[in-house]
């Protein structure tokens, strides 16, 4: 039994049948598709590379100090005729650099993207987003001479009353890299808050919330995961960051302190005193540095990780 | 063009039929009355000479082709307007008598008393509960809002359909759903108007004829509003109707919006005065 087709209309008139097959094999196509595939697997190679080069010298490491000794010694003098392994001196230094950060860049970078997103004019915003994010590329070496040689006398005078000694402060290196990291999470957070729809910035002001109910209540929740975004690129790069804590912190010997006004070593920093020309090959100390780079690696890993599960846990999802 | 003319605008006469008996005051009091008003946006005239009173507790219907100025009319009830750059009213527009962009007038406040509906359903992503309770938090009212949501999802008939999942993303919700959730925020507010801005024109038949069977419900307890790109809409619930058109000037190239009829629904859509109206309600478009 055949099934009758009707035709709406007129029949057929007599125009000629078209072909619908392809043309020929498209060629092209396949070889974008193949190397669009290995640029997106370069990164993913260049990661595992790093973190083999991070494990093995580790793990000759690891065969002299052992982890616990590492994870829970107090003193870190790796150089020393009578060698030490505790990390935390240098660990402390790190989250006291990440934490003075955080107090910095969250507060000013959300206030500076609400502004910006919410409040500016298009006239304001046009002129201070490249503005932005020029001093995001700004090298940090001319950002750590800055601090060591205006901020850090600044902050000495404005605070007579805290024991300052010596030059170096971690608690300034902490300041400078949060001022550092301000336009990056100004800009990055200003991204997330402009691309949440209009009509629910209208649906606020119509039932009688002010501009800063709508900023608050509304726009940043629903930006939410994009600022998580924004804060975990700024701790990250706080965490990494190695020359304003060299120059304003000094690479001095490393105490375990929670003291912001002196000088300490920070992981990054002793990577980046150390690792120099004249270390050899094999030795414990360079192997140390590698158990160092990688104890960092897995910092930054659980962080993000944490910032994927918050995101996940608070996303507000407008589509 | 008669009401742009006459210097104390008043309502259209009412020629009471039988079956109008029941939903048209005799003598209702107005909500708006609107006195020579031109919004502009920069130099740009968006609606000009606009002169007409908006009844309480009934439903009036803005009707008219794209670009006409109709949404731009209503947004200026509430003040809407304000948050777009270089848009500014003049003339009289007055809220029971009050001038609504007087000096002392709080466009924040207006917003509490004159709420408004838009096009496409715009719930906030966070939950039912959330989004209801979301204006009485603003006002400051704090701990246990249940009664207030319970009533106002009441009040937008959608309280049966969501009574169990109170604490689900609204994003979850049908698109209808989702326009009544608006409606169910927007009187959980407590205004005296509703503002809606072609509520139904994202929405499939069903949702929209549930949103119609609601609104002569609201209008019992609020002035309604409501622009519409539907002519069967605003024939099948609204007592008024007023009928905007779009000015061309050939020369400068501006479009400008103007009331052409604003009368009983029933009259624009059975008899009107103007030619235009009636091209357009026949659907000979003018």
């Amino acid at each position: 039994m055949s099934t009758q087709v009707v035709s709406p209309g007129a029949s057929s008139s007599g125009a000629p049948i078209r072909n619908l097959e392809a043309p020929g094999p498209r060629i092209g196509e396949k070889i974008i598709k193949a190397v669009l595939w290995a640029t997106a697997t370069l990164s993913i190679l260049v990661t595992t590379g790093i973190v083999i080069s991070l494990l093995v010298p580790s793990i000759g490491f690891f065969q002299t100090v052992s982890i616990w000794e590492f994870l829970t010694g107090t003193i870190w003098a790796p150089a020393f005729a009578n060698p030490s392994y505790g990390v935390l001196p240098i660990v402390v230094g790190t989250l006291t650099v990440v934490v003075f950060a955080i107090i910095i860049a969250v507060p000013v970078g959300l206030s500076s993207a609400i502004y910006l997103s919410e409040y500016a004019p298009t006239r304001v915003r046009k002129t201070i987003k490249p503005i932005l994010e020029v001093l995001e590329g700004l090298p940090t070496v001319a950002i750590g001479l800055f601090a060591f040689y205006v901020l850090t006398p600044l902050i000495r005078d404005l605070t007579p009353f805290l024991p300052w000694t010596g030059p170096f402060s971690i608690g300034v290196a902490g300041i400078t890299v949060g001022l550092l990291i301000v336009p990056l999470v100004a800009s990055v957070s200003d991204d997330a808050m402009r691309s949440v729809p209009r009509s629910l910035r209208e649906g606020a002001y119509a039932m009688g919330a002010t501009k800063f109910e709508v900023a608050v209540k509304v726009v940043v929740p629903a930006a939410i995961s994009g600022i998580i975004a924004a804060f975990v690129l700024g701790i990250s790069r706080a965490i990494g960051e190695t020359m304003v804590v060299l120059l304003v912190a000094g690479a001095g010997n490393p105490v375990l302190s929670f003291d912001p006004t002196k000088g300490t070593q920070t992981m990054t920093a002793y990577i980046g005193s150390t690792a120099t020309g004249d270390i050899s090959q094999g030795t414990i100390t360079y192997d140390s540095i590698f158990a160092v780079g990688a104890l960092l690696f897995l910092m930054t890993l659980a962080m993000n990780v944490l910032a994927m599960r918050l995101v996940k846990k608070y996303r507000e999802v407008y589509d | 063009m008669s009401e742009t003319t006459t210097p104390s605008p008043a309502l259209p006469d009412i020629e009471v039929s039988a079956d109008r008996v029941a939903s048209v005051d005799t003598e209702p009091k107005n909500t708006f009355e609107l006195r020579d008003v031109n919004v502009f946006y920069g130099q740009m005239l968006a609606v000009k000479d606009v002169s007409m009173a908006i009844p309480h507790n009934q439903i009036t219907a803005f009707i008219g082709p794209s670009g006409c100025g109709k949404s731009t009319l209503l947004r200026s009830l509430n003040r809407m307007n304000d948050l777009i750059p270089g848009a500014r009213v003049e003339g009289d527009v007055l809220y029971h008598g009050m001038d609504m962009y007087g000096p002392k007038v709080d466009p924040v406040q207006v917003r509490t008393v004159i709420g408004m509906v838009f096009q496409k359903p715009n719930p906030f992503p966070k939950s039912i509960y959330d989004n209801v309770a979301f204006g009485p938090r603003l006002q400051g009212r704090k701990g246990n809002l249940d009664d207030v949501v319970e009533e106002a999802l009441r009040g937008a008939a959608l309280w049966d359909e969501v009574k169990d999942r109170l604490k689900d993303n609204a994003y979850g919700m049908s698109g209808g759903q989702q326009q009544r959730l608006c409606i169910a925020r927007a009187i959980a507010v407590q205004p005296d108007v509703i503002l809606m801005d072609e509520p139904c024109s994202a929405l499939d038949p069903v949702s929209t004829g549930r949103i119609e069977d609601l609104m002569a419900e609201l209008k019992k307890t609020y002035t309604i509003v409501i622009v519409t790109h539907n002519m069967q809409q605003a024939a099948r619930v609204a007592d008024r109707t007023a009928f905007f058109t779009v000015l061309a000037n050939d020369e400068t190239g501006s479009r400008t919006g103007v009331l052409v009829e604003y009368d009983l629904t029933s009259k624009i859509f059975s008899k009107p005065d103007d030619e235009r109206t009636e091209n357009y309600v026949s659907g000979r478009f003018g």
